[in-house]
């Protein structure tokens, strides 16, 4: 099972982290492979720490246990670093992408140690210039695509703009900022 | 033929129900089932069914709104999970106990307390005495399928009963899945016409439904719906036969993996099967002879079936997603130890109780149930026949 990519997000209630393992299981159904996206449902409210997953692959997915050892992790929310053991498990050779407004040097004391690359973007910023309102999600779906690989920027792109077209038909004002968030997103991290 | 999506387990159990656009559903939301009335709620609101669908105020009520809908001679379901199906425990009886073909989607959440949302089967398998056909599912696929059958079941005239369409809380009725939809037109051909052959709105044949019965018949009514269950057991093979031929997807009462020449086999029912396949491929890779076998029909309990095909397994361990309070283990440990016993069994069974109220199962948790049934045959001796499954002490 070579071929498998785990994901494990951290978010807090609210931030829209499941919203995005979902949409990322989708985009990448649109390319042909074998997805599952699900949340790990805890106290539900806004502010409490959620967890959600995604597995890609090549093949049939049969498991349905949660992930403990992923490929990559994506911490929506920064003050998760004290309060979530977020690299646990986490492969050396995999990468941890991290929404701050600081810089990697700062953040990687936070990091419990962790080996692997550290990918950051300020998906605050993304989202305030952008669509004009903090919606960290967006952002951090397109920058998991490019740290991931899961798809080059074009095809990402094309099928975000279909998702959206659809997820959005009854508002469709909204889409432009969407499409350009992620946009700058894939610019954006590093 | 097919189209293949990706979509939760809620929602594929909705599509079905759009596409087989019974008459009426009556509904109160609980979770983790909220999503199937309510992305039906929008199928009606849009005009792509003509169900009569009813918020109701209980799931008291809307189970006995389905039952009225069914005795009137409609094609009707509703859909719970948990306190809810507990909440409709004397309609389950009376849908039964009047041969009413009637489909409940349940999506399994565990039973209060401590009050929680998250999966086991201590709801359905509550519930499994009650007359009530029982059919689970691994994955969303499999969710999606059944209820396609379901109204081929539960209307057959040797059958006429009830029948339950369950899946695991959560783990697939919220994770996004790849599927295979079946054409709205191939759906719709394949459950047919709903012609009731006696039914309350018929002014021809007026009948009775529910009426009292005394000493010198109840027993006679009970006899005859336990004989409909035996016909359950050829009707659910022989619909999954024709939905084969459609869909090109094999069900039977049970699914066998890798069992052929296992020495050790696990039974269990619903996702955490999925994570045992797993489990299965990683030991037979190293040349370990174990298998699964899979539950699909519940009740009625296909015992005789389950025990040839166990008939080579040395050691065997049933999980039970639920308790039972005997002191000896869960109901699917009863019956599958039963079967074995009656068949002259001479295999170590041992019974786990294993992921109450959604504690999570992982592939190394099933090969440590290997591991140890692999050292009960070392043993020759079974050891503690009721276990907890990754439970901290």
């Amino acid at each position: 099972m070579s071929n498998l990519t785990e994901i494990r997000w951290h978010g807090r209630g609210g931030q829209g982290a499941k919203t995005a393992a979902l949409l990322l299981a989708d985009v990448a159904f649109q390319t042909g492979k074998y997805v599952q996206g699900f949340p790990e449902y805890g106290p539900e409210r806004m502010g409490a720490p959620i967890t959600a997953y995604n597995r890609i692959s090549d093949t049939k997915i049969r498991v349905h246990s949660n992930i403990y050892d992923p490929q990559y992790v994506v911490v929506v929310d920064e003050s998760l670093l004290e309060a979530v053991d977020v690299t646990g498990g986490l492969k050396k050779d995999g990468a941890i992408l991290i929404n701050t407004q600081r810089t990697k040097e700062e953040i990687l004391p936070h990091l419990r140690g962790y080996e692997g690359e550290v990918f950051i973007i300020d998906a605050h910023k993304v989202s305030m210039e952008a669509m004009g309102r903090y919606f960290p999600n967006t952002p951090l779906l397109a920058a998991i695509v490019k740290v991931a690989g899961i798809m080059d920027e074009e095809t990402f792109l094309k099928e975000m703009e279909a998702s959206f077209k659809h997820k959005f038909a009854s508002k469709p004002e909204v889409i432009a900022g969407n499409m350009k968030a992620l946009e700058m997103a894939f610019k954006e991290v590093h | 033929m097919g189209k293949r999506e990706r979509l939760s387990g809620n929602e594929a159990v909705a599509i079905a129900l759009r596409q087989i656009n019974p008459d009426v559903f009556p509904a109160f939301p609980i979770t983790p089932s909220t999503e199937i009335p309510q992305y039906f709620a929008s199928y009606a609101a849009n005009g792509q069914v003509d169900t009569e669908f009813i918020p109701v105020e209980s799931e008291h009520s809307s189970m006995s709104a389905a039952i009225g809908a069914s005795a009137a001679g409609a094609r009707s379901l509703t859909a719970t999970s948990s306190c809810g199906l507990a909440y409709m425990w004397e309609e389950l009886y009376i849908a039964a106990s009047n041969r009413l073909p009637l489909v409940l989607a349940l999506v399994n959440r565990a039973l209060s307390g401590p009050i929680n949302i998250n999966c086991d089967h201590s709801d359905s398998m509550g519930a499994r005495d009650s007359g009530w056909i029982q059919m689970y599912a691994e994955n969303n696929q499999e969710a999606y399928d059944n209820m396609v059958q379901a109204y081929r079941i539960s209307e057959h005239k040797d059958v006429r009963l009830p029948v339950m369409i369950c899946q695991d809380g959560f783990i697939t009725s919220h994770a996004v899945e790849n599927i295979e939809l079946l054409e709205d037109e191939e759906v719709k051909n394949f459950v047919g016409e709903y012609e009731p052959e006696n039914y309350l709105l018929n002014p021809e044949c007026p009948i009775a439904v529910g009426p009292y019965a005394v000493t010198d018949y109840y027993m006679e009514a009970k006899r005859a719906q336990a004989e409909g269950m035996r016909h359950a057991v050829q009707v659910v093979k022989d619909v999954a036969k024709e939905f084969a031929s459609l869909s090109g997807r094999e069900y039977g009462l049970f699914e066998e993996y890798c069992l052929e020449d296992a020495e050790r086999a696990v039974v269990m029912i619903g996702s955490a099967a999925g994570t045992t396949k797993d489990a299965v491929d990683k030991l037979r890779a190293d040349g370990e002879k174990v298998g699964l076998l899979k539950i699909r029909l519940f009740r009625p309990f296909p015992a005789e079936e389950i025990a040839e095909a166990l008939k080579g397994v040395k050691a065997v361990a049933v999980m039970d997603r639920a308790e039972g309070y005997s002191n000896q283990g869960g109901p699917l440990g009863a019956d599958v130890m039963a079967a074995l016993y009656r068949s002259r069994s001479e295999a170590l069974a041992v019974n786990y109780v294993y992921g109450l109220g959604g504690r999570d199962v992982r592939v190394e948790d099933m090969e440590d149930v290997f591991a140890a049934l692999k050292q009960m045959r070392q043993d020759q001796d079974p050891g503690e026949t009721y276990r907890y499954l990754g439970i901290r002490e």
